[in-house]
């Protein structure tokens, strides 16, 4: 019996330490069909495809391809079944030419030698069978992101694809790029190939899809044909949510301006494009927007750890330059980074040494030399006020859990008294009882007069405990609302606004 | 279809499209620049620099490191760097000479060779050797050192240790073991001299149509040829290409990313080997200081000549250009008579600019 699935994903659910981040998934892929994948930053989208391609293991639930059951090893184990997928960050080697790339790990020979001829034959087939235009000997550094995704698709098309993953092809693309991976997406649907499609972008899955699936929270919520339905209906299907006492109660008052940031304009990619907000004393301003939308940029911008081309930064009314990460700390500012693994913490040192290195001048002795115990104090007078859970100072940070981990970098920026923190992600990867405590610091830090910056990719906590949030889209500040008369539909409006 | 211009363009689009083209090219070519400069000063100062015996020496000392260059280069596209090259050439070099001592000398490193690696006359004397045999002492030298090299590329591919550090291990103990070989010697350990002259002859002139070629010249011509082959025409050269460039999108595409690692140590084990049997022709004896620091010389021509650290860059042309850049300034400082404290300087220089002006390709701008 010929199975009307190209694929089918059934009763899907995996979970990371005890938390469900996928909860009885369904997706069916038909022979010839666009579908299209969308929800929030979050919702569980790459974790599914994570699952297929066999790089985690799912606890429950079966995957069918063409009505046989399966489970794939590996991505190369995918790839040879004709299950490809193009990734947002591609994977390529970017030294070698279009060619190489395409037959990587499967050259022709002939005799001793690698078939050039061939290869490039069969590349330029490909690449006319599926109305490609790049010159296949280029190197692939010297193409464009697009093209790069092109021939990503048209390695996959190489392996005898059935289906075809794109994960947010469109994030980088101009229109035009956009319109011509749209009519090799209709060229491979016409050729019976099954496209899932990632997106955040509503006029592009409207434009595209034949159906849209939607998760949230990890949760399948269901699919529609897309001709049936509106985009309204699409964003209350991925947002709708109640909330509930997730966040701590808000007392603190706002006080005058402190901080302005006027017409703030980057040098290089990716770029900031002329941002103006102002912070006031003891506010908390949200920064949200899709992934890619380069919130982290802007804070880090501020913070001098990125170029500024032009625009002015003002503290309590005087110009300040923060050219550099040393000036910007001098004014005043702390920056907790997203990458807490990579940016944040120094895995293997203890705790005292995490809490005390941003800080490590004050505790020069009379002789030059360190004074330990003066750092411990501090340390302990931290992990007290903070409530660090540590059987001692001494505990190497990675034995931490991500909560702890995240207080100890929080404390350690307090120990040098800012007056504005830059908060990227700060709740990421933290459970939702830590996250409690680190809004409930939050709190206490702007009631006592500090100003706080914070990016988040989750709209909940965002509506939760900040007073105004501007809202980025691709570079560019689509606007400022106030929290209490915003709601996700209307933040979510605003950060597809310059796709 | 392109037309012809079009095509024009599209190659020098990035060469010429605007002003701060220029200036990035002449940077990115910064080195050759600078080499070029060095070069015509030493031409401006000594004009028979131009001749052609100074060129024949020029290529028969960059013969034996080109050889050497080309088997690091392959480590180095890795993202790799092999510190043991010296050491394993030594090895082999001592191998070579143990082995090939004239029959008439007295104190030979074995002081009995079984009878069939001789060569005798109708009257029972003694000649040489048996023509194979020198090919047997080849392939023994090349195995000792592909097998040392193995090892080290199965450290850096299986364990994971770092290139640095496994092959400055590998050194170490390798020179341990080439002391043990040393003191084995009947002669005691002493430098091993008096080569077989048919061997020595390995390294001299070839008449060919009245040219007096020198075969190093040869040797390095065809390792190279073969070379250029491996690099660009095979499955291993493009595998190797595509492991040091980004070896995960290797991986994922299927390549044996283990087996491409340790295949590229054996080649550059094989090279060494080859190296060492040559060299010490050469040189005329070998003693366990021989190598000594060969693989700063042969990782420098690499280096200079655009086989990059990040991995996965790099071309035959490079190597070679790299090793005759670096020999015909070393040749051309001793030549104006630069004293060698001097030489160093300029050399240690050299090598650092160009690590610094590869870099800066890479380097993202925030």
């Amino acid at each position: 019996m010929k199975n009307e699935y190209l694929l089918q994903i059934k009763n899907l659910s995996k979970s990371f330490s005890g938390v469900k981040v996928l909860n009885n998934v369904e997706i069916s892929v038909k022979q010839g069909t666009i579908h299209a994948l969308m929800g929030e930053n979050g919702a569980g989208k790459s974790t599914l495809m994570k699952c297929l391609f066999g790089i985690y293991k799912q606890d429950e639930g079966e995957f069918y391809l063409n009505g046989e059951q399966f489970n794939f090893t590996d991505p190369k184990h995918a790839l040879e079944n004709g299950v490809s997928m193009v990734h947002q960050e591609l994977n390529q080697v970017l030294q070698r030419t279009v060619v190489d790339n395409v037959w990587l790990g499967r050259y022709p020979t002939k005799g001793l030698f690698v078939d050039e001829k061939k290869m490039l034959e069969d590349t330029i087939e490909l690449f006319k069978k599926i109305k490609v235009d790049i010159d296949p000997t280029q190197k692939l550094a010297e193409l464009s992101v697009s093209q790069r995704q092109m021939v990503e698709i048209v390695k996959a098309v190489s392996y005898d694809a059935k289906i075809i993953v794109l994960d947010e092809p469109t994030s980088s693309l101009t229109q035009n790029e956009v319109d011509k991976l749209f009519e090799i997406m209709r060229t491979l649907k016409s050729q019976g190939i099954g496209l899932i499609y990632i997106s955040h972008k509503m006029e592009e899955i409207f434009e595209i899809s034949d159906c849209v699936s939607i998760l949230r929270d990890g949760n399948y919520i269901g699919t529609e044909i897309t001709k049936d339905v509106t985009m309204d209906h699409i964003i209350k299907m991925m947002v709708g949510r109640d909330l509930k006492n997730r966040f701590p109660h808000k007392k603190h008052t706002l006080g005058e301006i402190v901080f302005e940031v006027k017409n703030l304009t980057t040098i290089y990619e990716p770029k900031v494009l002329d941002v103006s907000f102002n912070l006031r004393k003891g506010e908390i301003f949200g920064l949200s927007g899709l992934v890619g939308s380069r919130r982290t940029e802007l804070v880090e911008t501020i913070f001098g750890a990125r170029s500024k081309e032009s625009g002015e930064l003002i503290l309590n009314g005087k110009p300040i330059k923060n050219d550099n990460t040393i000036q910007a700390i001098k004014n005043g500012f702390a920056l907790i980074t997203e990458e807490r693994r990579v940016t944040g913490i120094y895995p293997v040192a203890d705790i005292t040494f995490n809490s005390t290195i941003a800080n490590i001048r004050s505790y020069k002795g009379v002789t030059g030399l360190l004074d330990n115990k003066k750092m411990e104090i501090d340390t302990a007078i931290q992990i007290e006020k903070m409530s660090i859970k540590t059987p001692s100072q001494k505990e190497v940070i990675r034995s931490l859990s991500g909560g702890n981990q995240q207080k100890v970098i929080i404390g350690r920026w307090l120990l040098l008294n800012p007056d504005i923190l830059l908060m990227d992600e700060p709740t990421r990867g933290i459970d939702v009882g830590a996250k409690y405590e680190i809004y409930q610091l939050m709190l206490d830090l702007v009631s006592q007069g500090k100003s706080i910056i914070m990016v988040s990719s989750e709209m909940p906590e965002l509506l939760g405990i900040t007073d105004r949030i501007g809202v980025m889209s691709n570079g560019r500040l689509a606007g400022i609302v106030d929290t209490k008369a915003t709601n996700q539909e209307e933040l979510f409006k605003m950060a597809t606004k310059h796709l | 279809m392109k037309n012809f211009t079009d095509i024009i363009k599209s190659k020098f689009r990035d060469g010429f499209g605007e002003k701060k083209s220029i200036k990035e090219m002449l940077l990115n070519n910064a080195i050759y620049l600078i080499i070029g400069a060095i070069i015509i000063y030493i031409i401006a100062m000594e004009p028979t620099f131009l001749s052609l015996s100074v060129m024949k020496n020029i290529l028969t000392q960059s013969s034996v490191r080109l050889i050497l260059a080309l088997g690091v280069g392959g480590i180095i596209i890795l993202q790799g760097t092999d510190l043991s090259l010296g050491r394993n050439v030594g090895f082999s070099a001592i191998i070579t000479a143990s082995f090939l001592q004239s029959f008439s000398y007295g104190a030979r490193f074995y002081a009995t060779l079984p009878d069939w690696v001789w060569n005798t006359n109708s009257l029972g004397e003694v000649i040489g050797f048996q023509w194979f045999f020198y090919i047997i002492v080849l392939l023994i030298a090349m195995t000792v050192s592909a097998t040392f090299s193995a090892i080290n590329g199965l450290v850096v591919a299986h364990f994971k240790v770092h290139p640095f550090l496994a092959t400055l291990g590998g050194s170490v103990a390798l020179y341990g073991i080439l002391l043990l070989y040393f003191n084995t010697s009947a002669a005691g350990p002493q430098p091993i001299g008096s080569l077989d002259p048919t061997y020595s002859s390995f390294v001299g002139i070839w008449n060919v149509f009245g040219m007096e070629i020198p075969l190093l010249v040869v040797y390095s011509v065809l390792i190279t040829v073969l070379m250029w082959f491996v690099w660009n025409k095979t499955t291993f050269g493009k595998n190797m290409f595509a492991v040091g460039g980004n070896p995960e999108a290797a991986k994922i595409s299927g390549v044996n990313v283990i087996r491409t690692t340790v295949l590229v140590y054996i080649v550059a084990g094989l090279l060494y080997g080859l190296g060492g049997y040559l060299e010490a022709a050469r040189v005329g004896s070998a003693n366990s200081a021989f190598g000594l620091n060969y693989e700063l010389d042969a990782i420098a021509a690499c280096v200079v000549g655009g086989i990059s650290f990040s991995g996965g860059i790099g071309k035959i042309s490079g190597a070679i250009a790299g090793v005759l850049m670096f020999t015909v300034i070393t040749y051309g400082m001793v030549y104006l008579g630069i004293d060698a404290y001097y030489q160093y300087i300029i050399k240690g220089v050299i090598i650092v600019a160009a690590v610094a002006l590869d870099t800066r390709k890479y380097i993202k701008k925030t």
